[in-house]
């Protein structure tokens, strides 16, 4: 076995699956708070992309350098697709939050059907060609071969990312707030917890994630279009429920379990098979470990 | 001090409280007891904003405050023990605490607070670090207890703290409880099912049946008259 392919399917997976991770981040802490599969997450990241293009579009007019750009490009798209979050959690969710389960979920699913016509009307159904906005570096040279300069920004801003993610959790008092309203909901009130208002800060905290993720994806692969959301959102939900849905360590080993499935399967046997891989391993742990690798079971409360 | 008057809660469409009122003075404990599915357990959750009800009042210190919302509540100086005790399973026992104290700010007072529950419940200080969902139920009732203690209530709303506990436990916690009311002059209003020990400790008592007030009286008077003897106390 050649052992620098190896090392590059190695971080070709590390690199998606830090992807899917920051996704998969999204629906699990929204399944964590209110039992919610939030399936307009992954047109959420869709949206960030487009922003994303759309930014770097203006920018490249005015002659500002690809790194500048992408700065740029990333922060509008965080502030459009956390306002969006904020605005889905508002309108689609708060007003059905104590009915049945099923109705949030099917207006969910109404929100990501019509987040991605709205997006299809407005821009195109065609594939648009994204810049490439992280240059070469080129101290990375001798290992380029192995992993390029795109993946090592990638892998460096998901890092980054998870470990301020990390310590917002564990050390704030929004922080607190939000794993207290996790474990108990009613709790959380009686110890005057706004539970209203983690909700909605876990919504923008999600879809900030996703934004990032979707400006990083976008200028890895290079194009963007309306349907992107489906396929990245489908991973990342797998990578939450394969993980423990509700489980934040649990969405970042699924989503990085995802990416090296699907990165070794396409380098050693045929890229025909890397979706479905996904999908057989899903199966197999949701036989093996109903609740995911570092789920909890539920207590069901009496 | 705390007013409840002529409060109707439904779930749905079923009424769980009917025209329920109470009246508990400062630095009174007053008893609610009554068999399961009472409604005593909804009353609280009344008072606290978690299930408002549908009309009628609830008056602190003359003021309504049964449209606030539940954190508004406890910032008035309301503050529940739930039934079940319901800790933050995996936060420590020191978050647990520190959520108790979430709306204040003052570090120096929150401090101080936690050194005087450590001292009521010297065993919380050994578990400190320890996840709230591995304590036993008496140590999580303590915990309980305490957390709501780092509110420093004016009320305290305490849910059946004795259940499921052993009576030396239960001897224990009722013991803290006078100790709370006495030291600190904190308003206490108890619900039990634990009939003899809550009218034991209590100034008055409420009796409620199928989520209506039936009777209003001194502890003392309840612990002799003969239908809570019979309904409640077993004898
Ligand atoms: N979430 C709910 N949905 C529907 N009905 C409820 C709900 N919670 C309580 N009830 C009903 O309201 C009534 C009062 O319940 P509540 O929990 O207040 O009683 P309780 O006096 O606290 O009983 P226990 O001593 O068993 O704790 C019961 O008939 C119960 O079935
Ligand atoms: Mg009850």
């Amino acid at each position: 076995m050649d052992i620098e392919y190896f090392l590059e399917l190695f971080f070709s997976g590390l690199t998606r699956g830090s992807i899917y991770a920051l996704i998969a981040l999204g629906y699990t802490m929204v399944y964590g708070i209110i039992q919610l599969i939030n399936f307009a997450h992954g047109e959420i990241y869709m949206i960030g992309a487009f922003v994303a293009l759309i930014v770097a579009g203006v920018c490249t007019i005015y002659g500002l350098s690809g790194f500048a750009i992408l700065i740029l490009a990333a922060a509008i798209a965080i502030m459009y697709a956390a306002a969006y979050g904020y605005t889905l959690e508002k309108i689609a969710y708060r007003p059905l939050r104590g009915s049945p389960r099923l109705s949030p979920l099917i207006s969910a699913i109404g929100m990501s059907i019509f987040l991605q016509n709205y997006v299809l009307l407005a821009q195109t159904p065609d594939y648009l060609p994204f810049p490439r906005l992280i240059p070469d570096f080129s101290f990375m040279d001798p290992v380029a071969h192995i992993i390029g300069s795109a993946e090592l920004v990638i892998l460096v801003t998901t890092l980054v990312t998870m470990v301020l993610l990390t310590l917002l959790i564990k050390k704030t008092r929004v922080g607190k707030a939000m794993r207290a309203t996790q474990q108990d909901l009613s709790m959380a009130r009686l110890v005057g917890v706004n539970v209203d208002r983690v909700i909605s800060l876990t919504f923008v905290i999600g879809s900030v994630l996703a934004a990032i993720g979707g400006v990083l994806v976008a200028s890895y692969i290079g194009q963007v279009n309306f349907y992107i959301g489906f396929l990245a959102g489908v991973k990342a939900f797998t990578a939450a429920v394969l993980g423990g849905i509700g489980s934040i360590p649990g969405a970042v080993l699924g989503g990085l379990i995802i990416g090296w499935s699907e990165s070794f399967a396409a380098g050693y046997f045929s890229s025909d098979y890397e979706d479905i891989l996904t999908f057989v391993l899903l199966v197999v742990i949701l036989i093996v470990r109903p609740a995911g690798i570092l789920g909890k079971v539920r207590k069901q409360k009496v | 001090m705390l007013k409840v008057q002529n409060i109707q809660t439904y779930y749905g469409n079923i009424q769980a409280l009917k025209d329920v009122t109470i009246e508990v003075a400062e630095g009174e404990i007053v008893a609610l007891i009554g068999a399961n599915g009472a409604g005593k357990t909804t009353t609280l959750m009344s008072i606290c904003g978690i299930t408002p009800s549908r009309s009628g009042e609830v008056l602190l210190d003359g003021d309504p405050i049964h449209d606030l919302a539940p954190e508004n509540i406890v910032k008035k100086g309301i503050v529940q023990v739930p039934e079940g005790r319901r800790i933050f399973p995996d936060m420590t026992v020191l978050e647990n605490l520190e959520m108790g104290a979430f709306l204040r700010t003052n570090k120096r007072q929150i401090q101080q607070d936690l050194n005087y529950v450590m001292t009521l419940f010297p065993i919380l200080e050994k578990r400190q670090s320890q996840l709230g969902g591995t304590l036993s139920g008496g140590e999580q009732q303590m915990l309980a207890i305490s957390r709501a203690l780092m509110a420093r209530p004016r009320v305290l709303l305490l849910d059946e703290p004795s259940l499921g506990l052993a009576p030396l436990i239960i001897k224990q916690i009722f013991e803290i409880i006078r100790q709370i009311n006495k030291e600190n002059n904190t308003t206490i209003f108890l619900v039990e099912q634990n009939a003899n020990q809550a009218l034991k400790l209590a100034d008055r008592g409420y009796v409620m049946e199928n989520g209506r007030i039936t009777l209003v009286d001194s502890a003392a008077n309840l612990l002799s008259n003969a239908d809570v003897r019979k309904a409640y106390l077993g004898i």
